[in-house]
């Protein structure tokens, strides 16, 4: 039986929750390591946007001293002792564990329920196992770790970069983590707010990663069953209950596995109307048929903005009638992509570009190149 | 306590931690008949409060110094008595900058974001910069102007009432799905930083329009527009109307009417003011 009676509360909570995720990225174009204080000054200038109940960082360049190795930043839920004991024994039995630690939090921060984080530093035993890639390797034991392993989840999988993510507003979980007196990156991701449809939890929380990728979003994945289905004959199994996971693995996928440029992926997440491609040129008419007809199960529809990053890149994409916000800047060697134009201002003043790309268009900062300024011409 | 609330940590983000204006007082500045306020550290909320009770004080010119996103900047000014207040904003104006503004003016030294004028009733809001998305949303009167270009969705909703109709003017360009749903009011496109020959780029103009006119300076393409609307030249009322407010507009960014007016505009107009009437009645 639901329990109908009336909780006194002293708080209030609304029958609909009234914000919007808020999504903040900067890159050093250069490949210069900065602290955190930009990213989290920024999520803290949009608190409006999110509700405690989830934030989360993605740092990259964040570990140069381990850059060979795959950093593994591994959660124990209701810190449990058990669950630990069996990880450990099986990256034992799957890699080299060069060096592993507890990931240090600062106990005075009061946070929901934190669980035991720890970071490995882990390689494969050889090159390649049966003809399968170090990458794939990897993969496939993170996603043996999250779907059977009780109590643990792997927050982050890539080499030189890290996700810190968790259960409160993000400057609280920044605190937590004490990002902004210990860590350095050239790229920082943020999200606050929780994942869309689920209880806010710590594994839940934004950024989602595979490997190097991370994806932060804001919005609603609609064709969620259809994509998730398509991925799993790729064999990438959803187990977050959040529609976010879908957009990192076809990420994966994509661009890591089948190589295509992000300029080419962002026509598959968010291509062109019919109706627009009816009044292309010829060979535009064809590729983007073309896309629409292979990748039909890997259109990402219903509205989102997602921040998507890997070691080299970060990138800024909108669904294509753009009905969520995103606004880029730069300064110098700097880029930012963020769900407010007043978030980029509060961090850096002297900002020198701000614009806003239409929806579809990927906004693609890189190391050492310019290309961030080719969405520009697009843009109001 | 709710318990839900407690185990999931919910706090009310909008509301926690706001200090009442007596708190306050240290941030606002008076000079005779003009405030300053610093809104560095300031809520959105602790802001609107400190604009409400100084304007209560009888000042009728108000500054807010270093605003970056805050947002709902102008609401809740009753303009019971027909006082009007004038705020000038620097520099960056959060989302629903104005929202429901009721007879007052307010100037934004910057960038705006998404929902400028956001079901306005009158008044007038310059914005010296670009604005985000959806601006002038559900706007029922008043006046809107932006100096640059505009995001998604600029007018959409906007209606009118007998005399009470709402007035947008862009110096710049917009993009996709500029006019959506409009049931009324006057919306102006000037494209002023288009280069010559180039065309304005958005997509899905006026789709759902079934009230109000676009007038619209610069080309577009049959293919740019929705289904609803078509064009049509402009009557000597109409050149009337577009005269009086690129005057206005020039008078607010210091530019020459002249040159404007003197460029071709086009009228868009919605072809039926029930498109899916046959939908929903036979």
């Amino acid at each position: 039986m639901i329990d109908n009676r009336k909780i006194e509360s002293e708080r209030f909570l609304p029958d609909k929750d009234i914000e919007n995720c808020g999504l903040f990225g900067v890159m050093n174009t250069s490949g210069t390591r900065f602290g955190g204080e930009m990213a989290i000054n920024a999520i803290k200038n949009m608190k409006v946007r999110g509700n405690g109940l989830g934030g989360g960082f993605a740092i990259y360049g964040l570990y140069p001293q381990y850059k060979d190795y795959y950093a593994l930043h591994v959660m124990y839920e209701n810190k449990n002792d058990e669950a630990k004991k069996n990880a450990e024994q099986f990256l034992h039995e799957n890699f080299y564990v060069v060096y592993d630690e507890e990931i240090p939090t600062n106990p005075e921060v009061d946070v929901f329920c934190p669980p035991l984080v720890w970071r490995y530093f882990i390689t494969p035993h050889k090159k390649e196992i049966n003809g399968v890639s170090e990458d794939e390797y990897v993969i496939s034991r993170v996603m043996d770790m999250n779907k059977y392993m009780q109590d643990v989840y792997v927050f982050s999988s890539g080499k030189d970069m890290g996700v810190f993510k968790g259960v409160g507003f993000p400057e609280e979980i920044a605190d937590y983590f004490m990002l902004d007196k210990l860590y350095e990156g050239h790229i920082w991701t943020v999200h606050s707010r929780f994942p869309t449809n689920t209880p806010g939890w710590w594994g839940g929380a934004h950024p989602f990663s595979i490997l190097d990728w991370t994806v932060v979003h804001n919005g609603e994945i609609s064709s969620y069953g259809t994509n998730r289905r398509f991925l799993e004959l790729h064999n990438f199994y959803c187990t977050l209950y959040t529609d976010t996971e879908v957009m990192a693995y076809a990420v994966d996928l994509l661009m890591r596995r089948q190589k295509l440029p992000i300029e080419v992926v962002s026509k598959i997440f968010a291509p062109p109307m019919w109706n627009s491609i009816k009044y292309m040129k010829e060979r535009e008419k064809q590729l983007y048929t073309t896309l629409r007809m292979v990748y039909a199960p890997l259109l990402m529809n219903g509205p989102f903005t997602v921040v998507i990053a890997n070691q080299e890149e970060m990138i800024g994409l909108t669904d294509r009638i753009r009905l969520r916000p995103i606004t880029a800047g730069a300064k110098d060697d700097f880029v930012f992509l963020s769900s407010e134009e007043g978030a980029i201002r509060y961090v850096c003043p002297d900002l020198e570009l701000a614009w806003t790309p239409p929806g579809g268009e990927p906004v693609v900062a890189r190391l050492n190149s310019k290309d961030h300024l080719k969405s520009l011409n697009k843009s109001v | 306590m709710n318990e839900l609330n407690l185990k999931f940590g919910f706090r009310d983000n909008f509301l926690e931690g706001v200090r009442q204006p007596e708190e306050l007082e240290q941030f606002v500045k008076t000079c005779g008949q003009q405030a300053e306020i610093d809104a560095q550290n300031l809520r959105h909320k602790e802001i609107n409060d400190l604009i409400r009770d100084t304007a209560k004080r009888q000042i009728k010119h108000i500054i807010l110094r270093n605003v970056c996103g805050h947002r709902y900047i102008g609401t809740r000014l009753s303009n019971s008595e027909g006082e009007t207040v004038k705020i000038d904003v620097y520099n960056y104006a959060g989302n629903d900058l104005g929202v429901f503004l009721d007879g007052h003016h307010i100037n934004v030294y910057g960038n705006a974001q998404d929902g400028v004028g956001n079901t306005m009733n009158s008044g007038e809001i310059v914005v010296h910069g670009k604005a985000a998305d959806v601006a002038a949303m559900s706007m029922r009167g008043g006046k809107v102007f932006i100096r640059d270009n505009v995001g998604y969705r600029a007018a959409i909703h906007m209606k009118e009432y007998k005399d009470k109709v709402p007035v947008l003017v862009i110096g710049g360009t917009a993009q996709d799905f500029f006019g959506e749903y409009m049931a009324g009011g006057k919306v102006i496109l000037l494209g002023l930083n288009l280069k010559e020959g180039e065309m304005h780029r958005a997509n899905y103009i006026g789709t759902g329009m079934h009230g109000g006119v676009i007038y619209l300076r610069g080309n577009v393409k049959d293919s740019q527009l929705g289904k609803e609307v078509g064009i049509r030249p402009l009557d000597e009322e109409d050149k009337e109307i577009v005269e009086k407010y690129v005057k206005e507009y020039c008078s607010h960014f210091n530019c020459d009417p002249g040159e404007i007016l003197n460029s071709e505009f086009k009228k868009l107009l919605p072809v039926s003011s029930r498109p899916y009437g046959k939908i929903y009645a036979y």
